[in-house]
């Protein structure tokens, strides 16, 4: 007998889906990782259902509800290592943008019947309500990253993600400039690395989906947006986004506020 | 008086959260409720005041599964509130990035989440034990279909490079073409799906369906066309809201779509759209049907899985073809100047149409916005069918009949994320 596989389960919260969907997008070492762990919790891929304690949890999505505010807590309770994958689990997502509005009044606009509707009034970060050990970001994640992070996780070392802006990845990549090169807007200066520089390398400014860079300069990214024409309602739009409820582009967003 | 209680509190192999409630008393089922609670994410309400610009972006991320169905959409409709069309090139180049989201999508579902089922395996892990060959075909079927996503869009989940108008940046010939001898691989690996999915045995279940898909004379409808039903309904994509309605139950936070009048029940994917649009399918795709046993009309909604598999057939034929005469194309994408208006888009996302309507503002700003996702529409057929599975399969032992419901789910490869706009089954037995 070899040693026990590591337990992962893998946690759905308010999302798309779309961050793990990324571990069944890995085709190359799907076979790999079910071999190397066992599997024990993961709604979309399987039926079986093992209990906890878990080594490894894997949540995606944010809390949005009463319910799921109670039950992060009790999959903390069982998991070794909570790791957050996404927007949506690392800052509420998208979603996230109803903590700027009246809850009430986007009931009303989607639901004929909101009496039936039991929400939260605004969509945050599992960190907001549990500890977590590590985040991963991404609207969505990148699938290099996550295997990375569970290889760290599974090895007990720290995951290799860099803090750093995509201006940097650009550098690396060789990507030139938008905003210098074209005067396209853009998030880069102050957002992550870690999706491959995706949008510069189409001709599109980043639009942030990463969230912000360690110590990001949201203040001098927007002075810079405003010499390139933009207003502060374009400016607080880019920054209320895929991360409007990350610190700092909750903060910057604010300002620009009309 | 018989006394069985059945209780799964949630259902696997969805896309999202849900669950499903059955009361059976004297062997009769007495009630029967799909509940869905994915908490409520609001889209239509937090795209208001937003400019046009943003939707496509946000409303990819109703769904991980199928962003490219809301980026076209969403496009589409701002495109004709915008007073704009876009080229040919733009269009074809927009199908080929749709046809890798129905191999992806169709890949997922029927190898991964519902083949499983059939072979009387947990999930697709048990599966590969014992069948290496076939989870490894699927898994190389499904990156194929993701390479056109990478391609054409930037990345497979929720993809960059697609804007209003078109694209960011026209993808490079040499990449596109780059793909053939992947896509025709997957084309032969297609072929072998349906063959191996058509010797399945599948539940003895039909019913009549009301069957609604988009419809063009050219082509499979995919990315456009006017929306058709067995019933003789034939509306422009505008007229939708005039023919559906979403209903607002207690059980659920997706909203129910209906047939305004009827009130019946009816349904979108992909038995729908073969048996709206088989004239349209390829002669390799309607032989390979015809082998796998599938008649003219398919009925049996477990087959579901077979015509999936004939879908992403076509789809890599239809990939291949587009990838063939692909041309670069310049500008990227239509120019547009903002303006009041507004406009409607339909697509058939891998799980049946997908449709949008926005209101603009004259700065092109979001005043409205109305969304239809395919597994809002079908939820009511969804309990139906649960109903006369339920009642023609009583005689199984609650685990067994647990399992059937979830398999009868999964004939729709429900997308729940979509409908709130998943699955947990409680069945009473008094």
């Amino acid at each position: 007998m070899g040693q026990r596989r590591p337990k992962l389960a893998v946690w759905k919260f308010s999302s798309c889906d779309g961050c793990q969907l990324s571990l069944l997008d890995c085709e190359d070492e799907l076979l790999t990782v079910a071999g190397a762990v066992e599997i024990a919790y993961f709604l979309e891929a399987t039926r079986v259902e093992i209990r906890g304690p878990y080594d490894v949890s894997l949540v995606e999505g944010s809390i949005g509800t009463p319910h799921d505010a109670e039950r992060i807590r009790k999959i903390r309770q069982q998991s070794k290592t909570l790791i957050t994958i996404g927007a949506c689990a690392t800052a509420g997502g998208i979603q996230a943008l109803r903590n700027f509005r009246d809850v009430e009044g986007f009931i009303r606009a989607v639901y004929a019947r909101p009496e039936f509707i039991d929400t939260l009034a605004t969509s945050t970060a599992i960190q907001d309500h549990v500890k977590v050990d590590f985040e991963l970001r991404g609207c969505p994640i990148n699938k290099e990253q996550l295997l990375e992070v569970l290889n760290a996780f599974l090895n007990g070392r720290r995951p290799v993600v860099p803090p750093h802006s995509q201006c940097v990845e650009c550098k690396l990549h060789g990507t030139v400039c938008v905003m210098v090169a074209r005067g396209t807007p853009c998030l880069g200066p102050v957002t992550q690395a870690g999706c491959g520089n995706l949008c510069p390398r189409h001709d599109r400014g980043c639009y942030g989906c990463f969230g912000p860079k360690e110590t990001p300069n949201t203040a001098a990214l927007a002075k810079q947006l405003t010499a390139l024409g933009w207003n502060d309602a374009d400016i607080a739009n880019a920054f209320r986004s895929f991360n409007a409820n990350a610190e700092a582009f909750r903060r910057e967003g604010d300002v620009h506020e009309g | 008086m018989e006394t069985r209680t059945i209780k799964v509190d949630a259902l696997a192999r969805v896309e999202g959260e849900g669950a499903l409630y059955v009361r059976v008393k004297d062997g009769v089922v007495r009630d029967l409720k799909f509940r869905i609670f994915e908490p409520p994410r609001f889209f239509e309400a937090l795209l208001a005041g937003r400019p046009y610009g943003d939707a496509p972006d946000i409303t990819s991320r109703i769904c991980g599964i199928c962003p490219v169905a809301y980026i076209v959409g969403a496009s589409q409709a701002m495109e004709e509130a915008l007073g704009v069309t876009v080229p040919e090139p733009v269009r074809k180049a927009r199908r080929l990035l749709y046809c890798g989201e129905w191999i992806q999508s169709h890949v997922l579902h029927t190898y991964l989440l519902h083949a499983p089922d059939f072979l009387g395996f947990e999930d697709s892990i048990q599966l590969s034990k014992a069948h290496p060959g076939v989870v490894e075909r699927a898994l190389d079927l499904k990156k194929t279909g993701n390479r056109i996503l990478e391609v054409l869009g930037g990345r497979a989940v929720h993809p960059v490079n697609t804007r209003v108008g078109g694209f960011w940046k026209a993808p490079a010939r040499g990449e596109v073409r780059g793909m053939l001898d992947a896509l025709k691989r997957a084309r032969d690996e297609a072929l072998a799906t349906v063959r191996l999915f058509g010797g399945f045995e599948f539940p003895d279940y039909e019913d009549d369906y009301t069957f609604v898909a988009l419809h063009h004379g050219d082509e499979y409808a995919i990315d456009r066309g006017r929306i058709v039903s067995n019933r003789g309904m034939d509306i422009p994509v505008g007229a939708f809201e005039e023919h559906f309605a979403e209903e607002h139950v207690a059980h659920s936070n997706a909203l129910h779509g209906m047939m305004v009048g009827a009130g019946k029940p009816y349904l979108v994917g992909p038995l729908a759209r073969y048996a709206l649009n088989y004239n349209q399918l390829s002669d390799l795709a309607k032989e390979a049907a015809r082998d796998a046993g599938l008649p003219r009309v398919v009925r049996n909604p477990f087959k579901s899985l077979v015509v999936r598999a004939v879908e992403t057939l076509y789809a890599c034929e239809e990939a291949v073809r587009l990838a063939e005469e692909y041309e670069a194309f310049d500008p990227a994408a239509v120019p547009i100047t903002p303006r009041a208006g507004r406009g409607t888009g339909c697509t058939e996302a891998p799980r049946g149409i997908c449709y949008h309507r926005y209101d603009l503002d004259g700065e092109g700003r979001i005043a409205s916005a109305n969304i239809v996702p395919p597994t809002s529409q079908n939820q009511k057929q969804i309990e139906a069918d649960l109903l006369g599975v339920v009642q023609a399969n009583l005689h199984l032992p609650d685990d067994k009949l647990k399992w059937r419901c979830e398999q009868a789910i999964r004939n729709y490869d429900p997308c729940i994320s979509c409908a709130t706009h998943f699955l947990a089954l409680t069945v009473e037995r008094d």
